[in-house]
């Protein structure tokens, strides 16, 4: 009935895991709770989790982001702890919980951090940066969310019921094998990582077929605002590269669910196949990450250096080339694998030639502040905090790129420090950036700036104190995801990296505060963004109301120039056309049918786990059905009448008016 | 262009560009796809040859368990249900509500006659021990057809729900949206079974 | 608070920059083998090279930000400059030149440091063969075969310094990487492949040896995965050698209990004690199995290996499996 899950499958006896449990459970129960008390339960569900308006799955996208990012970096102090005490000893973690935690960590910030985070970036900004009233498929955008978030819950069940993978975060077999990880772990890290990654692709899909279809009038290709362009060239890396993924973790499934050969010891399997699937994937991911984030810095630079970015087209043509090339360098990941001089040498100098159109960006923002008037919010310290940190993770990325020196570097610490100094320094500043840049825009109110500095300051500290010591003990031949080390020279600076993990949680902590404390002075006079236009914006986002309509323009912008806003309020434009009469809108009516499907995918991934097939049936049958029958269902839209339009544009020409006046 | 702009700008029907654009999205949705093959194509390029002690594929051909008559079948069948579906298209085109129910009901037997076969196939390879748990080759060989055939057994069953809808909405302009983008997929998969065709069959059998 | 910024900045980069060039006494800045010595005059190199622009754009940056703040109306103020092609090239030129000049660097050193190519006997001692060494990784121990002295170790090879050493390696369990941090170079395990490495040791070292790791995880035990690599001269190589042949343990097939146990305790125990395991004591073995490491080997390529005395170029089955992987 229960497949192989038993009574001795929950961890009741791990003190840590019934802390956890007892802590997530009264949390959970408070909100619940809460949310029974104000009477929410109708909104929460009819407006939020059914919905299929991008702006709120966005805002959704970017709450799971954080709530893994709490989960991802209490990994990562255990981590940090673990390793400032186990010298000479074996610390508090024993080897089977380390082992869990670091591939948890990994999982859980690559696939549920960074790429929700991304994913809601993609839908908050989107869709009202290039003027269009929604995405090209909303139900598939809903759709894609509850599948990441499936695969989310089923990674954080993992932590009550059974146990997580032990294999790393890409799971390289033959660890990963039945053989020799035959619990559930890495069936949980399976079908988490395959039901998100169906979701990712579907954005892809639908934000390609956004961008290039749904473009306001007159919104030409090199009109179309950078961070429009990063989406677009994030999302042909996703449809291009996660099939590889798909296919080598499906691979691994097939090897572990039906004693299949592919990357196995023996039956004529082989290992490097599934290193270079998972790889051909894995390095464009990074670039899939962070080239949003670039998009980030080119559209809030130019707002608060109050001058258009320097270079757009070197902008495009660099974010393209790095585009092409990242799908030519996944060999770097294993130069020690024992392959030819020249093959390495051609795939290190493919490498080291992304750092050229990397290079010019960097340039490129720098000089867009050159002569500038720059204002000194808390995206524009994000920003040059990035500048910093990003071109010490790119020089120590060349090195490594570099064959013979990866020799000596690879897999050791200083990998550790170099992709946390970009993925931090990179994608995660980025995010962040954008998010202070942009929350006003979808919420409707101001977060605060002093929090938002003090976020910023404490990261930015806590990196180089977490990192620098990585780098130090990896040129003292320190090896990843040691459990315990005999090596004295290395203690201290573990204990140094340990406190810099903490600085950092301070970070984190003035962060979820700045959002919570925006979030309780919504409604207070003078928190509120009623123009619309909070930083003096240049892209059409800033052209409607704060937070946007839900059909985001009354009229579809017409764009005469890049930097539309900015193009039309240099010339007296009115964007929003506001004398013109307006009409009926059409939008898409919400629907639970995404919703229902994610949860059903999740109970299919986790009756996989626990090789409980008949839950694993009926949950695909009714996903099926539920798919069937939503393409069936006739009246999908609702209509906005031109009254109702007409009265919500006055109230925001209203709100604008008493602004200027004040 | 001034024109143009006001009338795209002008026209609220949302719903009219929705359904435009489900083509254009499926057939990135398809080149994604096309991907994933390649990456079967290319797991089987890599563990090709590795038998280990299971029958090869050249003893299997030369005992004539494999024989090429049945995959000439297989893809003869799978070529006329691509065009029957052609025929069912033009008839949608037409608005010939009839005429696309029945070219329909034609491509679907001929395409789950393609499926019959490749099941027969399978269990006889299974039968004589080239199963997909005997070593890395049979694995490969069966991942990589069988995602086919899966492909083709999901096609199968869209376009039995398209047949209902067809049936009872008729093919008005909501449908044919979704008639171009399963005819999209069961061209794709055409295509996809000539490469299998090509490297797994026709290139074992000239070795 | 702004002015802050640039100084702190300045001084944390300052400081871990000379942490990081100018600590001698760290390993792969200390290395005791000529490929270590290569790698580590081409990390230098190449490093001083990039730092060459990354520093004065960390300070060009932090400079541009407080030159052009919003308070300083002295500053030039171009609200409408966007373009400049001579900027256009610089900023695509300078990063062009340097990667550049990094491109020949990696193509030479590539081809120089390959791990598959012998290392020539050094001037001083021209006559020298050099010894062979068979690696197998098992859970999670290294297993060390001399085929040219029938010996074999358990955590601990000793090398006389100044010979070339020919390492072929393989992996009868997970894959993992072998690596002595002075040497240089590391080089993956793979069960049913071979791999090959080549160092020496310039100069002897400590008592206990150099630290040999496994860089990549391997499993629950890999922490411990450790051995003790002793370079010495050769007539300190050769009492060790007369030490491991007087051991009366010996190693006869891969199908013996000997070698069974040898594989598998450790996995055994790491089940029942949460991933916890003994770290393997230093064993040695007076005489091993003839085709021991090839037995390894083929048993995962049916039946496939090579013997003894094959030339490097030489493509044997299991190492062409490893290198059509990588096309």
């Amino acid at each position: 009935m229960l497949g192989i899950l038993t009574l001795k499958d929950i961890p009741y006896n791990v003190p840590i895991l019934v802390g956890t449990f007892i802590g997530v459970a009264i949390i959970g129960l408070a909100v619940l709770a809460a949310i029974t008390y104000y009477g929410k339960w109708t909104v929460l569900f009819k407006n939020w989790l059914f919905s299929v308006d991008h702006k709120r799955i966005g805002i959704m996208y970017i709450v799971l982001a954080l709530v893994m990012l709490f989960r991802g970096f209490c990994d990562a102090l255990m981590m940090r702890t673990q390793q400032a005490i186990a010298f000479d000893s074996p610390g508090y973690l024993p080897p089977h919980h380390y082992d869990q935690i670091f591939t948890a960590h990994g999982t859980i910030m690559i696939f549920f951090m960074a790429m929700a985070f991304m994913q809601g970036l993609f839908n908050l900004i989107v869709p009202l940066q290039i003027g269009a009233r929604d995405v090209a498929f909303p139900f598939l955008n809903s759709l894609s969310f509850w599948l990441t978030t499936a695969g989310a819950i089923l990674v954080n069940i993992s932590l009550f019921i059974g146990e997580f993978s032990t294999a790393g975060w890409l799971a390289y077999p033959p660890v990963s094998e039945l053989q020799f990880s035959p619990g559930v772990g890495v069936d949980y890290y399976i079908w988490a990582v395959q039901i998100s990654g169906i979701g990712t692709v579907l954005t892809a899909v639908n934000f390609l077929t956004t961008i290039c279809k749904m473009r306001a009038p007159g919104m030409t290709w090199m009109r179309m605002p950078v961070f429009t362009w990063t989406v677009f060239a994030s999302c042909i890396m996703i449809f291009t590269t996660f099939p590889a993924l798909t296919v080598s973790i499906a691979e691994l499934t097939l090897d572990r669910y039906l004693g299949m050969h592919f990357f196995t010891n023996d039956g004529g399997g082989n290992v490097m196949l599934y290193l270079n699937l998972i790889w051909a994937w894995g390095h464009p991911e990074v670039y899939i990450l962070v080239i949003p984030a670039f998009g980030c810095f080119s559209e809030l630079v130019p707002v608060f250096c109050k001058k258009p970015l320097f270079g757009y087209a070197t902008m495009v043509y660099a974010t393209l080339t790095i585009t092409v090339l990242s799908l030519l360098v996944w060999v770097h990941h294993f130069f020690t694998m024992g392959a030819g001089a020249n093959v390495n040498a051609f795939f290190g100098i493919m490498t080291m030639i992304i750092a050229i159109p990397t290079g010019v960006k960097i340039f490129n923002w720098l000089f867009t502040m050159y002569r500038g008037r720059i204002e000194f919010t808390a995206p524009m310290y994000w920003t040059i905090g990035f500048m910093i940190v990003f071109v010490i993770g790119g020089m120590t990325g060349v090195m490594l790129a570099i064959p013979a020196s990866d020799f000596v570097l690879h897999n050791s610490e200083f990998l550790i420090a170099h992709f946390h100094n970009t993925i931090i320094g990179g994608v995660y500043f980025g995010y962040i950036a954008g998010m202070n840049f942009w929350a006003p825009k979808v919420t409707g109110f101001k977060m605060s700036q002093g929090l938002g500095k003090a976020a910023f300051w404490f990261w930015f500290f806590g990196f180089f104190l977490s990192f620098v010591p990585l780098y130090i003990t990896g040129f003292d031949g320190m090896i990843r995801r040691l459990n315990h080390y005999d090596n004295p020279d290395w203690h201290i600076w573990l204990i140094i990296a340990c406190i810099g993990a903490f600085c950092i949680l301070i970070g984190v902590v003035c962060q979820l505060l700045q959002l919570f404390l925006g979030i309780w002075n919504m409604d207070k006079p003078g928190h509120k963004d009623v123009t619309g236009d909070l930083w003096d914006g240049r892209t059409l986002e800033w052209s409607t109301s704060s937070p946007a309509p839900v059909y985001n323009f009354a009229h579809i912008p017409v764009v005469q120039a890049r930097d539309a806003f900015a193009y039309d309020k240099e010339h007296g434009i009115d964007t929003r056309r506001t004398s013109e009469p307006y009409q009926d809108i059409i939008m898409p009516k919400n629907t639970s049918a995404g919703f229902w499907i994610g949860m059903l995918a999740l109970v299919l991934g986790f009756g996989a786990v626990w090789h409980i097939w008949w839950l694993v049936v009926v949950a695909a049958v009714i996903i099926l059905l539920t798919a069937v029958g939503y393409s069936f269902k006739e009246d999908k839209e609702f209509v906005i009448p031109a009254a109702e339009v007409e009265r919500i544009e006055k109230e925001h020409s209203r709100n604008i008016m008493t602004q200027v006046a004040e | 262009m001034s024109e143009n702009i006001t009338s795209t700008a002008n026209s609220g029907h949302h719903e009219h560009e929705h359904e435009n654009h489900s083509a254009f999205g499926f057939w990135l949705y398809l080149m994604s796809d096309c991907i994933l093959f390649g990456c079967l194509f290319a797991s089987y390029a890599v563990l090709h040859g590795q038998f280990f002690g299971a029958p090869t594929f050249s003893e299997l051909l030369k005992s004539g368990d494999i024989e090429f008559k049945t995959v000439a079948y297989e893809t003869a069948l799978l070529l006329l249900s691509s065009l029957s579906f052609g025929f069912a298209m033009l008839s949608a085109h037409k608005g010939s509500k009839g005429g696309t129910l029945l070219w329909m009901v034609v491509a679907a037997v001929l395409g789950a006659g393609f499926l019959g076969l490749e099941i027969k196939e399978f269990t006889h390879l299974i039968a004589k021990g080239a199963t997909p748990e005997s070593c890395a080759h049979w694995s490969a060989f069966f991942t990589l057809v069988g995602t086919h055939g899966l492909h083709v057994t999901l096609g199968l069953i869209w376009m039995i729900v398209l047949m209902v809808q067809v049936a009872t909405k008729g093919v008005g302009s909501k449908m044919m949206p979704r008639l171009t983008c399963l005819s999209l997929f069961w061209h794709f998969l055409d295509i996809v079974w000539i490469c299998v065709f090509s490297f797994v069959y026709l290139l074992s059998m000239v070795q | 608070m702004k002015k802050i910024l640039p100084k702190i900045t300045l001084s944390v980069v300052g400081l871990a920059s000379t942490l990081m060039l100018g600590g001698c006494n760290m390993v792969l800045m200390d290395p005791k083998g000529t490929v270590g010595q290569g790698e580590k005059h081409l990390i230098l190199m190449c490093a001083a090279a990039m730092l060459c622009i990354v520093i004065p754009v960390i300070i060009a940056t932090l400079w541009v930000a407080y030159r052009y703040r919003k308070s300083n109306t002295n500053a030039t103020y171009a609200p409408k400059w966007d373009f400049s092609t001579t900027i256009e090239i610089l900023v695509w030129g300078i990063p062009m030149c340097l990667i550049a000049f990094l491109a020949y660097h990696t193509y030479i050193s590539s081809h120089e440091l390959d791990p598959y190519k012998p290392i020539a006997a050094p001037a001083d001692n021209p006559n020298v063969k050099p010894i062979k060494i068979q690696v197998v990784a098992l859970n999670w121990k290294w297993l060390f075969i001399y085929p040219e002295y029938g010996i074999a170790t358990v955590n601990e090879i000793a090398i006389p310094v100044n010979t070339p050493i020919a390492f072929r390696l393989t992996s009868d369990a997970t894959m993992n990487s072998f690596w002595i941090p002075q040497l240089g170079s590391q080089v993956y395990v793979m069960a049913g492949m071979q791999t090959q490495l080549h160092l020496m040791a310039t100069s002897p070292s400590p008592a206990d040896g150099f630290r040999g790791v496994s860089s990549n995880y391997s499993g629950a035990g890999y922490s411990d995965m450790k051995f003790r690599a002793i370079a010495t001269d050769q007539k300190g190589f050769d009492e060790w050698v007369e030490k491991v042949k007087a051991s009366s343990k010996q190693l006869d097939s891969k199908d013996g209990e000997v070698y069974k146990h040898l594989r598998d305790n450790q996995m055994d125990y790491a089940r029942e004690h949460e991933g916890n395991v003994n770290p393997e004591p230093v064993q040695y073995f007076g005489t091993v199995g003839h085709h021991f490491f090839d037995e390894i080997v083929a048993q995962y390529n049916h039946g496939h290996s090579t013997v003894e005395g094959h030339g490097n170029m030489n493509m044997d089955p299991a190492q062409s499996n490893d290198m059509h992987s990588g096309e």
